[in-house]
């Protein structure tokens, strides 16, 4: 069966232990967590959570299900399945010297990097795009040693004027489950 | 004025209606046992001490399952929390509702590794199915309400309440919600009515119906519209180990148990159904077997409160999440005219005749004699049946430990209401049996409480019986002692070629001189002919009594399907017997 990436907008009660549940939860129930981004939102009572997981379209959904029974755990969103925009950040601290450190700029010129370090051997990077882009972006530096490289998980956003992740006061079963058959 | 956070617990236990708490004292809810001291005092709230923390939340347990209330325990910081994690697992696993309050270090100390501090937010993060912990003295109340609520509503659950001392000695107003209010937890309840229509009309085309019914239906307390649905449209009924009780068994629509050690006719049925109705029931391994292979021929329709119990083994064609006694009163209301319910039932004979077919090729059974002649061993399937034959005009509230005694009493006895079958059924708990018992004896004083232990579990939480013997509790517990670890050694000889390891326990302590010792009245019986009058003996005592079965040693529980095995072939006791002849006719030797 296939499995698929799946990127889940959680938004949760901002309160003790949260993230733990959450993490606990994936790891208990043996689903994977690619990655994971969380913060507070405007309310500063709720966090969002950008959780990337993989599996098949049965396990999505009790992952789903089983993030919903979270007593913390206020929505649930998955926008793999709505048009969205995604993002992940990566600080890339590549080593330039001589030759290489030309190059290495034009790179990431190209790919609209910005410098935000800078010693007589090495640039350290900021790139901010899709997961592909900076998977590119590595790729290419890589051969001029890439000294450290720290990213961010994913986070992603639903297209179009309207919040997805609304959250609005009626029961939870007026979801996909009870009306699928 | 200003209460204590020890005070406001307590005024919280008694807005919530509280009358009874288990616990056991410790440095860590020291001040809330001061506050408790008034309670007590005046009659409002009534703390039984146990002897191990473990005793304290199996009786909140039992205290629950016999009533349908919420148990409450009470447990100090570090092992006092740590000891009670079985209990909590426990009712996490049967879906009971509970509230375990826990000492805590003080705030200033959580982390540094303080005297009995351990972080039972973290530990029992995966076996409650909320836990919570106070930091500050005016969330205390607001917690409480929520914590109750959280483990009454919805898929009912153990929630754990952490409470470090300093809050329990800070002050504020005790202020006590008007409405519990948690943004992130709204249970649904009600059923959609469009899937409910789609249920019913399915259903009306079915021509080999079963309902399947579990714990849900005990909870929602849908034993009436149970049973009135079933016999409006003549539906055959089986239950699940936690749903005994949800339908009388004694019914001609009863198939009685189903699963591993269910009825041969409840598992055929299952197996060639063809509309499955599931109410308040999971799927559990214990009943699907093989999943694969599971009512492959079946339309399925599953109700249950919990939507991540809805297709997570099993796909269903029609999901209905809600009440199970609400659901089932929506589809009583969109039964068509008693015309047509009338011919439905009538159309329903085949089936049962196939069913009765089925009972009849594998009733239950077991070979009653020994092979010497001799007529005194006692069987224990047999003990289990005269336990329940001179019982039942008592309707008695009946718990189990865990092994093959317990399922021995699944299948013997018959039980007709709901809340008087008390069993450790998701997680198996061994020493479950006796302290759930007098949990259940001190929410129901006027009942009778019974027992049925092995001889292996009993040990686990026998340090409980001075308890009822204290509180004189007339419990009266009935060990079917085998002085094995029964189900282990079935397991071991079915699978592991009779090679016993680690199950034969025949030192055991001298029962009778035991129950003396913490004043409680102990029997022994080893002969087929005095069962009857030691059981009239220990039920007419007013103590808490110990009765010593001694059975035959090597009896198994049958119908068996292994472990991964198919529904449709369970193994059942009249083949194994008739195998084990054909091994060796010569000997005469059957058990």
């Amino acid at each position: 069966m296939q499995t698929n990436k799946h990127t889940l907008a959680v938004l949760v009660q901002n309160e003790f232990g949260v993230l733990s549940r959450v993490a606990g939860l994936f790891s208990a129930r043996g689903y994977n967590i690619e990655s994971l981004a969380v913060a507070e939102t405007l309310d500063p009572k709720v966090s969002r959570m950008t959780i990337v997981t993989r599996g098949e379209e049965k396990i999505i959904e009790q992952i789903t299900k089983q993030l919903n029974k979270l007593i913390s755990v206020i929505k649930v969103v998955d926008l793999t399945e709505l048009e969205h925009v995604e993002r992940e950040m990566a600080l890339i601290k590549v080593h330039a010297e001589g030759d290489g450190r030309a190059e290495v700029l034009r790179i990431s010129d190209i790919f609209r990097g910005k410098v935000v370090d800078v010693s007589p051997s090495s640039y350290t990077f900021e790139f901010t795009g899709v997961e592909e882009k900076i998977n590119a972006v590595v790729n290419l530096l890589k051969p001029f040693g890439i000294r450290e490289i720290v990213r961010t998980g994913k986070v992603a956003v639903a297209r179009g004027a309207g919040a997805s992740t609304e959250t609005r006061r009626r029961p939870r079963d007026s979801d996909h489950t009870d009306e699928a058959a | 004025m200003e209460l204590t956070g020890a005070q406001i617990f307590v005024e919280s236990l008694k807005k919530l209606n509280v009358e009874t708490l288990f616990g056991y004292p410790g440095g860590a809810v020291l001040h809330i046992y001061d506050a408790l001291h008034f309670a007590e005092k005046d009659g409002s709230i009534k703390h039984i001490l146990v002897r191990h923390e473990q005793g304290a939340v199996h009786m909140a347990d039992g205290y629950a399952r016999a009533t349908g209330k919420c148990g409450y325990a009470l447990l100090t910081s570090g092992p006092g929390a740590t000891n009670g994690v079985t209990g909590i697992a426990t009712a996490y696993m049967d879906s009971i509702p509970m509230v375990v309050i826990t000492g805590q270090v003080p705030t200033h100390l959580i982390g540094n590794d303080a005297f009995q501090e351990a972080d039972v937010v973290g530990i029992t993060r995966p076996c409650t199915k909320h836990n919570f912990l106070v930091k500050d003295v005016k969330d205390l109340a607001r917690v409480m309400a929520e914590a109750h609520y959280i483990a009454t509503s919805g898929r009912p659950g153990p929630v754990l309440v952490d409470i470090p001392k300093d809050v329990t000695a800070q002050k504020c107003k005790f202020e006590w919600p008007a409405k519990v209010e948690i943004p992130s937890y709204r249970p649904s309840s009600e059923g959609h009515m469009k899937q409910i229509k789609k249920a019913v009309e399915l259903i009306l085309t079915a021509k080999r119906p079963v309902l399947y019914v579990g714990g849900g239906c005990i909870w929602s307390h849908a034993a009436p519209e149970l049973t009135e649905f079933a016999r409006r449209l003549g539906i055959p009924v089986t239950q699940t180990l936690m749903g005994l009780g949800s339908f009388p068994m004694g019914d001609p629509l009863s198939l009685d148990m189903l699963g591993m050690h269910g009825t041969y006719r409840a598992n055929l049925a299952m197996t060639n159904s063809d509309v499955l109705i599931a109410i308040g029931a999971r799927f559990d391994d214990r009943v699907t077997g093989k999943l694969d292979e599971f009512c492959r021929g079946a339309k399925k329709i599953h109700v249950d409160i919990d939507p991540s119990s809805i297709s997570k083994n099993i796909e269903v064609d029609i999901p209905i999440v809600g009440d199970a006694k609400k659901v089932l009163r929506k589809m009583l209301d969109c039964l068509p005219a008693e015309a047509e319910q009338t011919k439905f039932r009538r159309s329903m004979d085949p089936w049962h005749e196939t069913i009765a077919g089925w009972e009849r090729q594998h009733p239950l059974f077991y070979k009653d004699w020994q092979p010497d002649n001799s007529t005194e061993v006692i069987k224990p399937q047999w003990a289990i049946q005269e336990i329940y034959r001179k019982t039942r005009h008592l309707k008695p509230v009946v718990t189990t430990d865990v092994g093959q005694h317990q399922m021995w009493a699944a299948q013997y006895f018959q039980f007709d209401e709901p809340f008087k079958w008390i069993t450790s059924g998701g997680l198996g708990t061994m020493g479950f049996g006796l302290p759930s018992a007098i949990g259940a004896q001190f929410a129901r004083p006027k009942d009778t409480v019974l027992a049925i232990v092995g001889d292996a579990s009993v040990q686990m939480c026998i340090q409980e019986l001075i308890v009822a013997a204290e509180h004189k509790l007339p419990v009266k517990v009935f060990i079917i002692n085998n002085v094995y670890l029964g189900m282990v050694r079935q397991w071991q000889e079915m699978f592991y070629d009779n090679r016993y390891t680690s199950v034969y326990i025949p030192l055991q302590p001298d029962w009778v001189k035991l129950a003396d010792s913490m004043s409680a009245q102990g029997f022994r019986v080893s002969e087929r002919s005095k069962l009857s009058g030691v059981i009239d003996e220990a039920m007419s005592s007013s103590k808490p009594c110990l009765v010593d079965i001694r059975v035959d040693p090597e009896e198994s529980v049958f119908p068996m399907i292994p472990a991964g095995g198919s529904i449709a072939n369970p193994i059942t006791a009249d083949q194994v017997y008739k195998s084990k002849v054909a091994d060796d006719p010569n000997s005469a030797s059957l058990s």
